[in-house]
């Protein structure tokens, strides 16, 4: 490898002096767990990202791409960084075709102008992530992180059509189409998302689009016991409605939504002011749809015996749509010394739900805990201090979390921690059975290794 | 060991013809292994496993009916002791060839593999080895109220296994997508007969999407010895209008704006007059015979919405020339309209010894266009093409009718195969919506895809199957090579029919 002084003039016939920053100021916006790159680069079209790639290949440098960088920390620090991408140059709107319900976008377009430009003929995308003021399309699906319109729309597999991206050997590659129904090629596009970057630079993807619902309204009740709050979520789950989000809080959670609600000057509801736990569901679509579940949920609301239950409708749901598809981030937030943790069983009983809550008694940490769709729980682990001991407690809950997620067959991820965390517990938990084959496709994408290397489930 | 007789897929559509007869001792040891009745290896037996549902034939050279994935694992390890090729085959219904020999060597017919291995209804999930029957799948669920969404018209028959291997659709893709959005986990045997799991029951495990690469890989990266499905619950209303038209500009102009308008029914098929008619002739569902085409429409959802939607269809229906837009008053008359659906390839089958079904996919604004020049193309050609397929999702199934007996008639119809799927290309279409490449369009992938996406795919390929010793021939052209990229001309199918 050459050093930085060899190698600037180098990147800026890749990219032109202007979009090479090395400014220590620069670099450390773009660090990641105290590393930072020795460039970043701020490539115009998808062929500089592969010349980039090329050199990269060529002179054994580890390349990150980045979007908003507002999710750099999940999973492990890197091996090696030398070079950030820069992907917000790369941002238009390729293709849009409202009639065909089909979107082609560039990675570094933020989501927001995204959701504007379909919102103008009413459509939409349902990939409802945090950090929705910065976050690129890119870092979006790069990233893997949850939608809360995952209950009625899926994943971004479900709606993810087609993908431009260059491989490790800096060629520009696609899969898929512009096409809702296509089997034409391996569905390459499906590994990159949530891949962290390990795979390659996405430039381009392509989606089926959704018309906007005409309304969305949501329901919140309140319960003074864990048990009863459990009962309703799962009789919800049951129930057939279809909901679009459908969310269970335990106090501390709701305590925090509720701090999240007052600084973004939304208010406090009025549900979340009664002490509980917390049921929360939206749903959307046509007047009669909305009745109908309305009038369904306010009974079932009285034969769970709730302590308070509200409706919220077009004036004050999007308040909460926001507010919880934020909750990643400001959890986060909550607990910056802490930990945020995302749980996924097979199936969630209220057993389950006890005794990750009871183990915290005598300890000096505070949970707050939310059952999201689709059977994937945050919890975030705020701790008072940084002592020797509260650091230990958090170790053990955190390694007990994810013994009793394999035990169930589940798995359990570190989405936040500290750096000391991250060194003692890996992120992804133990190596999972087909990692071997994981393997093999990062080096089928990769064979040099330059993409973001040991960031990784085991260490890809 | 035998003697290396070279790789036998080299790239070479040839190199498939020239390899030595099998060696009679691999026969011997997969007797041993799975007992005489379970193996076949007669040339009668053996002609019957040389067609699938495409145009296409490849007669393998030993047929092996294995109990379990370790009786797989052993007979990949035996294959590649022998150096043989191996595909595996559900009920060959397959239109892409997938299930075919090309290689000749071992086929593995899962149709003994057919347990249903556990229900988890309250979780939504079942186990099941890949010989399941597609419809067997909703059958053991129903009495929750629960069913397998992927409902390719072959359900009746066709395998899950198979499904999975090509990523199978049906009518119901439109709203549910496809097999790959209701597959959790999988059990596959790699070509070097390791046992693999890949995706998690609950659908959701970290890690890179392996389940999401394997289906629909058509057979070339790995065997799928168990699948574990999500199922979906039944919707509580369900509305079935069947429009009729005069004009079939009339009922693509209807998708069109049904589609721009943001109502996502569950199921949009059209069927046109030709076609119709043979349908009726055949299952006596109903439909009219003197008009141009109709569109068999399908809500399903919560009933309020049903209602609103199937009420804004109408008038889409309505302004669009529709003659008349009858709702299915009760079950049997919805069952009767989707038999008709469903059987009308079989139906066509009555008026030609055979027939060529396409599969081309076409941006769905462009149906009005894309049907004229399917009809234009088939003047040029000298055939009547039947139009029965997806609408709502601009999936085209022209089906071409010919018989096979005549060489020239035959060239003629591959001819306006590969000018239809070429026009649905130019229209910024794609190959496949739900039939697969194997070796129908293999020659045609590089109309859309360049030389670095096959050197990706090649080596994502390799990492799984370096000998090419599964399914060898399929997805990949064979014609490509020293990056010179030729689309093959039409009827040099290795073997084709007749």
């Amino acid at each position: 490898m050459s050093s930085i002084s060899n190698l600037s003039g180098q990147f800026e016939k890749l990219v032109g002096s202007d979009r090479v920053h090395t400014s220590e100021a620069v670099l450390k916006g773009f660090a990641i767990a105290g590393c930072a790159p020795m460039a970043v680069l701020k490539p115009r079209a998808a062929e500089e990202v592969a010349e980039i790639a090329c050199f990269a290949a060529a002179e054994k440098l580890a390349v990150l791409a980045c979007g908003s960088r507002s999710k750099l920390e999940l999973g492990m620090a890197p091996q090696r960084y030398d070079l950030a991408l820069d992907m917000s140059g790369i941002c238009q709107i390729a293709h849009y075709d409202p009639g065909d319900l089909t979107v082609s976008v560039d990675a570094g377009m933020p989501l927001k102008e995204l959701s504007e430009a379909l919102a103008e003929k009413n459509q939409f995308l349902p990939l409802a992530v945090p950090c929705s003021a910065t976050s690129t399309v890119g870092g979006a699906i790069a990233s893997g992180i949850d939608s809360t319109l995952r209950q009625q729309y899926g994943t971004s597999r479900d709606f993810l059509i087609g993908a431009e991206f260059v491989d490790g050997t800096g060629k520009q590659c696609k899969s898929g189409g512009r096409v809702v129904k296509n089997v034409t090629g391996y569905d390459l596009h499906k590994l990159l998302i949530g891949s962290l970057g390990t795979l390659g630079v996405i430039t381009r993807l392509n989606f089926r689009t959704f018309p906007l619902p005409e309304l969305r309204n949501a329901f919140v009740a309140a319960f003074p016991a864990m048990e009863a709050a459990l009962n309703f979520h799962a009789s919800l789950l049951k129930s057939g409605l279809p909901f679009s989000n459908l969310e269970l809080f335990d106090p501390q959670f709701s305590a925090l939504l509720a701090g999240y609600s007052n600084r973004t000057a939304v208010g406090v509801p009025k549900s979340l002011g009664t002490v509980g736990w917390h049921v929360f569901a939206s749903f959307e679509g046509i007047a009669g749809v909305m009745e109908r579940i309305q009038r369904e949920l306010r009974e079932r609301c009285n034969q769970a015996q709730a302590a308070h239950n509200e409706t919220l409708d077009a004036r004050n749901s999007p308040q909460w749509n926001d507010a919880l598809r934020e909750s990643f981030d400001w959890l986060r937030s909550a607990a910056l010394n802490g930990a945020l943790l995302r749980i996924v069983l097979p199936q969630w009983a209220p057993g389950d739900v006890v005794e990750l809550h009871q183990v915290l008694n005598q300890s000096p940490l505070r949970l707050a805990f939310a059952l999201r769709a689709c059977n994937v729980a945050y919890l975030a682990l705020q701790s008072e201090g940084e002592d020797a001991q509260t650091n230990a407690a958090m170790e053990r809950y955190v390694s007990d979390v994810y013994s009793r997620a394999a035990a169930k067959k589940g798995s359990a991820t570190l989405l936040h921690s500290p750096a000391w965390l991250k060194d003692r517990i890996n992120v992804w938990g133990t190596k999972r059975i087909d990692f071997p084959l994981m393997q093999r496709v990062k080096q089928a994408f990769d064979p040099h290794n330059i993409f973001a290397p040991g960031r990784f489930v085991g260490g890809i | 060991m035998p003697a290396r007789r070279g790789n036998y897929y080299s790239g070479n559509a040839a190199t498939f013809c020239r390899r030595p007869l099998m060696d009679t001792a691999l026969i011997r040891e997969l007797k041993s292994l799975l007992g005489p009745a379970n193996v076949l290896s007669q040339k009668e037996d053996l002609m019957l496993y040389e067609f699938d549902g495409s145009v296409e034939k490849a007669r393998p050279e030993v047929v092996v009916f294995p109990l379990s994935t370790e009786h797989v694992s052993c007979i990949v390890k035996l294959a590649a002791k022998y150096q043989v090729p191996v595909v595996g085959r559900g009920a060959g219904t397959g239109l892409s060839g997938g299930a075919l020999a090309l290689g000749g060597g071992v086929m593995i017919v899962f149709a003994r593999m057919n347990r249903v291995l556990e229900i988890d209804l309250e979780n939504r999930r079942v186990v099941v080895q890949p010989g399941v029957v597609n419809l067997d799948i909703t059958r053991a669920a129903e009495k929750a109220d629960l069913y397998f969404a992927p409902d390719p018209s072959s359900q009746k028959s066709c395998t899950i296994g198979g499904n999975v291997a090509e990523n199978s659709g049906g009518p119901h893709t439109l709203a549910y997508g496809l097999t790959v959005n209701h597959v959790a986990a999988l059990e596959l045997v790699l070509p070097d007969g390791e046992i693999v799991r890949v995706g998690s029951r609950h659908g959701d495990s970290p890690g890179y999407d392996l389940c999401g690469l394997f289906v629909g890989s058509e057979g070339t990266l790995a065997l799928v010895t168990e699948i574990t499905v999500k199922l979906s619950r039944k919707a509580e209303a369900v509305k079935t209008l069947l429009a009729i038209f005069d004009a079939v500009g009339d009922a693509s102009c209807t998708v069109v704006e049904m589609t721009a308008s943001g109502i996502t029914p569950a199921a949009c098929e059209m069927l046109d007059g030709w076609t119709l008619c043979a349908v009726e002739d055949y299952i006596h569902a109903g439909f009219p015979r003197d008009s141009a085409a109709v569109l068999l429409i399908e809500v399903e959802g919560v009933r309020e919405a049903v209602e609103s939607q199937a009420a804004a269809i109408g008038e889409i229906c309505k302004l669009n020339h529709a003659r008349d837009v009858r709702t299915a008053r009760d079950d049997s008359e919805r069952d009767l309209l989707w038999k008709g659906r469903r059987n009308a390839f079989g139906a066509l089958g009555r008026l030609a010894p055979s027939n060529y079904v396409l599969d081309g996919v076409i941006p769905r604004s462009k149906l009005p266009e894309a049907l004229e020049q399917i009809h234009a193309i088939g003047k040029k050609h000298g055939f009547q093409i039947g139009n029965v397929f997806h609408a709502g999702d601009g999936n085209l199934h022209p089906i071409v009718l010919y018989d096979p007996r005549d060489t020239e008639q035959f060239k003629r119809a591959i001819a306006t195969a590969e000018e239809i799927i070429r026009m649905c290309v130019s229209l910024g279409g794609s190959l496949t919506g739900e039939h697969g490449v194997g070796m129908e369009k293999n020659e045609l992938m590089p109309l859309l895809f360049s030389d670095a996406d096959f050197d990706l795919m090649r080596r994502i390929h390799d990492v799984f199957n370096p000998d090419s010793s599964l399914n060898p021939g399929k997805i990949f052209p064979l014609s490509k090579g020293c990056g010179e990229i030729r689309v093959r001309k039409s009827g040099q199918a290795a073997g084709a029919r007749p």
